[in-house]
Order: structure tokens, then C-alpha cells, then sequence
């Protein structure tokens, strides 16, 4: 096991999937010469060189039809979002070439592309670059959501991502490029899309949470531990296809279910999770779902709001004891 | 929209209220500050204030109702507005209801008015094996040993939901037995009526562990050594008598709110705290003497006599003082001895229904003309049930005295959150050796219960001494 920061192991994928497939290739802005703007792609141009590592113009709707459409002729490619904020104005092409040309094409046409790049809050960032995807992506048959939140993880599903032939939306985040944690050294390490990782296991109550929200049912499950509370935590890893068996077999045995998911509350992940386990697991629930997310309006600036308006611990916590009835 | 009036917590250990008088009728005026009912607790009668200005639109509950808290008890409103959304809200039955709190689903047994909510009905399987019984008969299923003698509603024994049993008074509602789809799985499974459970969830949901505390709290009483010669089922059953009737050989007696909390508490102290006993007696003479010298023209000066009891709880205050570990609460829940930083004695009132426990609070600092006179005005407010919830909570240390009654010694149930409680037994003339002469002497019996999670058998030992040294010398307290 070697221990890799979170943008080295998605580096460390694209590397091993790029020697394996000449057919992959990088493009985005600052990708090649300035080596990402997070330093993920760091020392790929000099490795592959320009053909296969390409910086594009400031020109998101342009490069994310490109990519499609090399996809549609037989490459694999990569595009980077310098942020997931930014792909709104590629929406269409993700939206209804993506996502739809194998449906449309009655399976002429496959679209083996991934999508990758910074999503969520990430401090002061202002309203328009603090938006979690999820929600409007995973609500698209055709794609693909996947959301790490661990450097092993983003390797193994990164490399999976690259060789799956529908188009995958790869969710990053600013604030865990630098997050440090053991990578498999296993050869050619992938992890199936859709299986989910249960991390902790307790009786209590069940949390689902991932990407950055993992890491706040983490911190809270030790503390509500301290009080004699035991929680399972779920990182479902894949945001769609969800799996939600594995959640729906923790909560016939905890009746509790809490979900932490940065994006908005409004027709969002934990809301369609709430959803599944209300149908399914009824008979098994003692109380109702509850759910921690961004709070429902546009993301703040100012430090204290923003922190207000980000889940936090303590609401994790205060969730927690609410499905457990305990005050 | 209309305003809702809820059950409010009136005490700490309240969980639900009776209404037992309506003094405002729909239509009236009231303003912020107004009482509009009478609601019985677990510990006094109290005056329930509305918040708000507005029309009494709808009294939700009859009297005699226990609402548990949260539970909608009225609607206020404007002139002619309606109260509907609000009864809509609380699922009360909307314009028909008149009754008890909630509507329910067609397929449950319904309660009457008034009734204990314990007397609901009985599913149907086992609806005819309940008659009059006390005791279940051996190798009957554990829940139904729970289940006391009370006028069940079932009407019939033919295996079908209960339909609404006797023609409805006028203006009653319908009861919903609001439970998580856990527990109804759970009560279903396990044969537990909910009707007769007490939920603890929000607005009195039954949730999983009040399930699982009617499984475990029916264990005991399911001895089949105790069963009593099975009464033959009567076929049709007559006519369902009022609740608190008087059958062949028994009388049903109502449980009170405060009956229910006794219950409650002392089985949570005495099955969840591990009790030990020390038992000492105390030479009283000096004590009498004392006494007799503070109560020298006491009444003269419009001072309040000091008792023994005055003096025990004087004592216990100061040899608390010296003794923190005994001055302390066993909190499950943060996970702590918590050592309390007052010395607040309480002391149990027995009153006819139960007792109750005001607190004297910081009676370490107090002389005991004050101590003699606050316990006196504590006592006599709490048998007129006038105190305030905030006089009997708090307490760090409990005195139970039966004195009176001559008892000589007894053990008594710590009173929760406090780690001991102090019985206190008569003082009695006894024969006593002194310089090698038997003389008369006064003794007192006092037993000092203990929990042993948060107080041991020596720091008990240590601080029942030094109550003793108290008692036989009290000059020492002034040291």
C-alpha cells in the first residue's frame, strides 16, 4: 500500500489507463502546459505529449462536444472541469448527446467518456462556484455519477470510469485534491461502479454519506460513539447507478436511516435515497429519514454564512439523535 | 390560520396531562395570560395559560382526557374562523371530532372518552382471554400478563377488529395510535397491544423501545405459579361497564398522573441502580435535648418549631458538605458522576394519593429555624398539590421519615437523579448500659440507601458516621 494524495491517485489512474489504451487521452483548460490547475495532470504532457494531453481554450460548451464526439468515433476520452461549476455551459452537450446518443442511436453509437473535475463548496467561493452536481446529473438515464471520497477509491473507480463505454461524471473536490490516504498497490486496481463501501458498522443507526459529507458522518459517528450510539456508515461511492441494497439490508437491521449530502435539499440525492428506504425498508423504520444538506438557497459568501450553509458535524450529530429519539 | 394549544411540559417528569376541568368555554374571548383549563400532572394541578389573544374556537379533549405532551388540546382563532387546518394538522378528527386527540385508521379499536388509555381494546385473538382476569394463566403469552383488570372494549370475540363499541357519546371522536412502522411490526409480532403502551417519540409516538419495555416490563408478573382459576369466557359480553367500575370481588382504581410517575420512577431507580443498605443507630439524647432547648418559646416569637426531621435534614446537609461523592447523580446518558456543587435535601411528603419530594434547597446554609420553617410551608403547599414543578426537581439528596408511624427502621428507593436516599425510623425509649448502670436512652434507626454505581460501601459507611457523629453531637456541626 503506498500512501497517495487524493489528486496523485487520480493522476496514478489516468497514467496506468493511458499506457494501457492509446486510445485515452486529457483535455481541459491548464491541463497540459500549466500542469492543472490543481496539479492532478502534473507531468503528463511531458510524458504523453500534446496529442494526448491537451489544453483547450476557456471553452467548456466547445470542448465537452469534442470529446463526445471523439468518443463517438472510437476514442476514450478524459475531459477535466476545472470546476463541475463550470460545466453548466457544456449542460446540452452532456445533457443530450452524452447522455442520449446510444439510446438514440439504438446502440450504434456508444459514448466512452469521462467527465472529471472539482465538485461542491469549497470555502468563499460566492454563490455560482459552489454548486454540488449530483442532482442535476444523476437525475439523467445514461450517465454515470461517481463520487469518491478517498484517494484508493478515486484510483480504483477512476480506472473503471475510463473503461466503461457509457459517459461517466467523475465528482472531485477542491478541498480533498491534498487529502492523503492508503492506495492498493494491486495491478491494474479498479472498483466496479455502483457498489457502495460500508465503512463503519454499528447498530444503532445507519449514515449515508460520500464524497466530503463522508468525512462529516465519520467525525460524527465517533462523537455520537462517546455517547453510546454505534452507527454504520455507508459511502455509497457511486451517486448513479445508487446502491442502495446495501443501505436498504443496514436499515432493516437499524430502523434508522440519516443521509448527509452536501447538494440542495430540493429533489436532491438524499431525498431520492429518503425515497427508496421509505418504500422498501417501511415496516423496518422506528423514525423518519432525516437528511443534512446545503441549506435551500444559493451558497453564500461571507464566512460565517457559508459555514451555515454547509452540513456540518454538529447537524450530523443533532440528525443522528433525532432518528435515535434521544436528546 | 387558527392557533393550536398544546399539552405544555409542566415538569420534568411529566409525559402526559389530564385535562380535569374546562373553565372556558367555545366562543369565549381570551386574552395572553387567560386560564382556560385545569390539567392534572404527575405532581399537582395546574392552570393552563393561553399565549395568545383570540376566540376559544374548539375544545379539543373532553374532560378527563389525557393528552400526552404536545398532544392538541384547543384551537384558538378570530371571530368565525375555522378550526379545521389546525385539527387537520394534528389528525384530530377534523370538523366531527369532538373527542380525544387524534382520528384513527378504521381498522383500530377505538377509546372512549375518558377512559384510561390503558383500558383500550384488546386484539381480537386474545380479547375473550381477559376477562376480570388478574394474571394470565400459565402458558399464556407473555404481553398479556401486562394486563390488568379493566372493562375491555371489545365487543366481541369472533376473531374481527373491534368495531366502535357502544353507540358514541355525542361530539366523540376517534383515537389514532400514532407508532413507527417498527413498532407496529414489533407489536404485531410479539402479540403487544399499543393501545396500551405510553409512546415516547414526538407527540406521543410509540416508537421501538417502548415496544420493548412492555416485553420487558411484562416479564415478571408472567409467574404461572400465580394464576388464578380461569373464569370461564362469558359468551356474549355485556354491555362494556363505565371505566373504574366495581366488579364481583375487586375495584378497579384509576391510575393517576401521579401514581403513573411513582411507578415509573421508582421501578427505573430500583431496577437500574444497584441499591445497598447501611444501617446505624443513632444515640438521640443530645438531639432531644437540643430540640427542646431551639423550641423554648419558639411560638412566642412566631417561629416555626424545629422537628427531628429539621434536624436530619440539617445534618445530612452539613455531613453532605464533607462528602461529595454522596452529593452526586450516576448519569447514564453523559456517561458520568456528576458531583453537585449544592446541597439541595429533599424530603418526601406522603400525600393521600402518593407523595411528593420538595427540596430544600442549599440547606447547608441554612439555620434551622429556616430549614423548619420552609419544610413546614413545602409540606403543607404540597398536600394542597399548590406547589410549582420547580420546588420538588433539583434535589441532590433525598429524607424519607416514618417516624411518626413508629417505624423503627426501613430501606427506602433512591429517588432518582440522587446516588442515596436516608430512611429515618422512630426514636424509641430503649434500656442502654451506661458507666455500667442500665438507664433509660433514646435510639434512632436511620438506613442510608445507596448506589452503588456512583457510591460505594465505604464512602457510604464514612458519610452515614458522620451523620451519626452529627445526630449524637451536634455541637460539631459548627465546627
Amino acid at each position: 500500500m503506498a500512501e497517495l494524495q487524493f489528486r496523485e491517485a487520480l493522476r496514478a489512474a489516468m497514467v496506468e489507463e493511458m499506457e494501457r489504451d492509446e486510445r485515452v487521452f486529457l483535455m481541459g483548460e491548464e491541463v497540459a502546459e500549466y500542469n492543472g490547475a490543481y496539479k492532478v495532470s502534473e507531468g503528463m504532457l511531458d510524458r504523453f505529449g500534446p496529442k494526448r494531453v491537451i489544453d483547450t481554450p476557456i471553452s467548456e460548451n466547445g470542448f465537452a462536444g469534442l470529446g463526445i464526439g471523439a468518443a463517438m468515433m472510437g476514442l476514450r476520452p478524459i475531459i477535466e472541469f476545472m470546476t463541475w461549476n463550470f460545466s453548466f455551459v457544456a449542460f446540452d452537450q452532456i445533457i443530450s448527446n452524452a447522455a442520449k446518443m446510444r439510446y438514440m442511436s439504438g446502440g450504434q453509437l456508444k459514448v466512452p467518456i469521462v467527465f472529471r473535475g472539482g465538485n461542491g463548496g469549497a470555502g468563499q467561493l460566492g454563490a455560482t462556484h459552489s454548486n454540488s452536481v449530483e442532482p442535476f446529473y444523476a437525475n439523467v438515464p445514461g450517465l454515470k455519477v461517481v463520487a469518491p471520497s478517498n484517494p484508493d477509491d478515486a484510483k480504483g473507480l477512476l480506472k473503471s470510469a475510463i473503461r466503461d463505454d457509457d459517459p461517466v461524471l467523475f465528482l472531485e473536490s477542491e478541498l480533498m485534491f491534498g487529502l492523503r490516504g492508503e492506495v492498493s498497490d494491486a495491478e491494474d486496481y479498479t472498483i466496479p461502479i455502483g457498489e457502495a463501501r460500508i465503512a463503519r458498522e454499528g447498530d444503532d443507526l445507519t449514515i449515508v454519506a460520500h464524497s466530503k459529507s463522508y468525512w462529516l458522518a465519520m467525525t460524527a459517528a465517533e462523537e455520537l460513539a462517546k455517547q453510546g450510539y454505534e452507527a454504520t456508515i455507508i459511502d455509497p461511492r457511486t451517486i448513479r447507478p445508487f446502491p442502495f441494497d446495501p443501505v436498504v439490508e443496514s436499515v432493516k437491521k437499524t430502523g434508522r436511516l440519516v443521509v448527509v449530502d452536501e447538494s440542495q435539499p430540493f429533489a436532491g440525492i438524499a431525498a431520492e435515497v429518503a425515497f427508496h428506504v421509505h418504500h422498501r425498508c417501511f415496516d423496518d423504520l422506528d423514525a423518519p429519514v432525516a437528511r443534512v444538506t446545503a441549506k435551500d438557497t444559493p451558497a453564500p459568501y461571507a464566512k460565517n454564512l457559508i459555514e451555515a450553509w454547509m452540513p456540518t458535524v454538529d447537524e450530523v450529530i443533532a440528525a443522528a439523535k433525532k432518528v435515535l429519539y434521544v436528546n | 390560520m387558527a392557533i393550536p394549544v398544546e399539552m405544555p411540559k409542566m415538569s420534568d417528569t411529566m409525559e402526559e396531562g389530564v385535562l380535569v376541568a374546562w373553565l372556558a368555554d367555545e366562543g369565549d374571548q381570551v386574552s395572553a395570560g387567560d386560564v382556560i383549563a385545569q390539567v392534572e400532572t404527575d405532581k399537582a394541578t395546574m392552570d393552563l395559560e393561553v399565549y395568545d389573544d383570540g376566540v376559544l374556537l374548539k375544545r379539543v379533549v373532553p374532560q378527563g382526557a389525557s393528552v400526552p405532551i404536545g398532544g392538541l388540546i384547543a384551537v384558538l382563532g378570530k371571530e368565525g374562523e375555522s378550526a379545521d387546518e389546525v385539527l387537520t394538522k394534528y389528525g384530530a378528527g377534523g370538523a366531527g371530532g369532538d373527542g380525544a386527540t387524534e382520528a384513527a385508521p378504521p381498522a383500530e379499536p377505538v377509546r372512549q372518552p375518558g377512559q384510561d388509555p390503558g383500558a383500550a381494546a384488546d386484539t381480537p385473538s386474545n380479547a375473550d382471554k381477559n376477562e376480570g382476569a388478574t394474571v394470565p394463566t400459565a402458558g399464556e403469552a407473555v404481553p398479556n400478563a401486562s394486563r390488568v383488570a379493566e372493562p375491555s372494549n371489545v365487543s366481541s370475540g369472533d376473531g374481527a377488529p373491534a368495531p366502535a363499541p357502544e353507540p358514541a357519546p355525542a361530539g366523540e371522536g376517534v383515537d389514532r395510535i400514532k407508532a413507527s412502522p417498527l413498532a407496529r411490526r414489533m407489536a404485531q409480532e410479539r402479540g403487544v397491544d399499543l393501545a396500551r403502551l405510553r409512546g415516547s417519540g414526538p407527540e406521543g409516538r410509540i416508537v421501538k423501545r417502548d415496544v420493548e419495555a412492555a416485553l420487558g416490563g411484562a416479564a415478571p408478573s408472567a409467574a404461572p405459579q400465580e394464576a388464578p382459576t380461569p373464569r370461564p369466557a362469558p359468551a356474549p359480553r355485556p354491555p362494556v361497564p363505565a371505566p373504574g367500575a366495581t366488579g364481583d370481588d375487586y375495584t378497579s382504581v384509576p391510575l393517576s398522573q401521579m401514581r403513573k410517575t411513582i411507578a415509573r420512577r421508582l421501578s427505573q431507580s430500583k431496577f437500574s441502580a444497584p441499591h445497598f443498605y447501611l444501617t446505624a443507630e443513632v444515640d438521640m439524647e443530645r438531639a432531644v435535648e437540643l430540640r427542646d432547648r431551639l423550641n423554648e418559646g419558639a411560638e412566642a416569637r412566631g417561629r416555626a418549631k424545629v422537628s427531628f426531621n429539621d434536624l436530619v435534614t440539617k445534618v445530612c446537609a452539613v455531613a453532605l458538605r464533607l462528602h461529595p461523592a454522596v452529593n452526586s447523580s450516576w448519569l447514564e446518558e453523559q456517561g458520568e458522576i456528576r458531583r453537585h456543587h449544592h446541597v439541595h435535601v429533599a424530603v418526601a411528603v406522603a400525600m393521600e394519593e402518593g407523595l411528593v419530594t420538595p427540596v430544600v434547597r442549599d440547606a447547608d446554609r441554612k439555620g434551622l429555624a429556616e430549614i423548619a420553617a420552609e419544610t413546614r410551608d413545602l409540606a403543607e403547599r404540597a398536600r394542597a398539590r399548590k406547589l410549582d414543578p420547580s420546588e420538588w426537581e433539583g434535589s441532590t439528596f433525598t429524607t424519607s421519615n416514618l417516624g411518626m408511624f413508629g417505624i423503627h427502621e426501613f430501606t427506602a428507593i433512591i429517588n432518582p437523579p440522587n446516588a442515596c436516599i436516608l430512611a429515618i425510623g422512630a426514636i424509641r425509649d430503649v434500656p442502654v448500659v451506661k458507666g455500667g448502670q442500665v438507664v433509660p436512652g433514646k435510639r434512632m434507626t436511620i438506613t442510608l440507601s445507596c448506589d452503588h454505581r456512583a457510591v460505594d460501601g465505604a464512602t457510604g459507611a464514612a458519610f452515614l458516621a458522620d451523620v451519626r457523629r452529627f445526630l449524637e453531637e451536634p455541637v460539631l456541626m459548627l465546627l
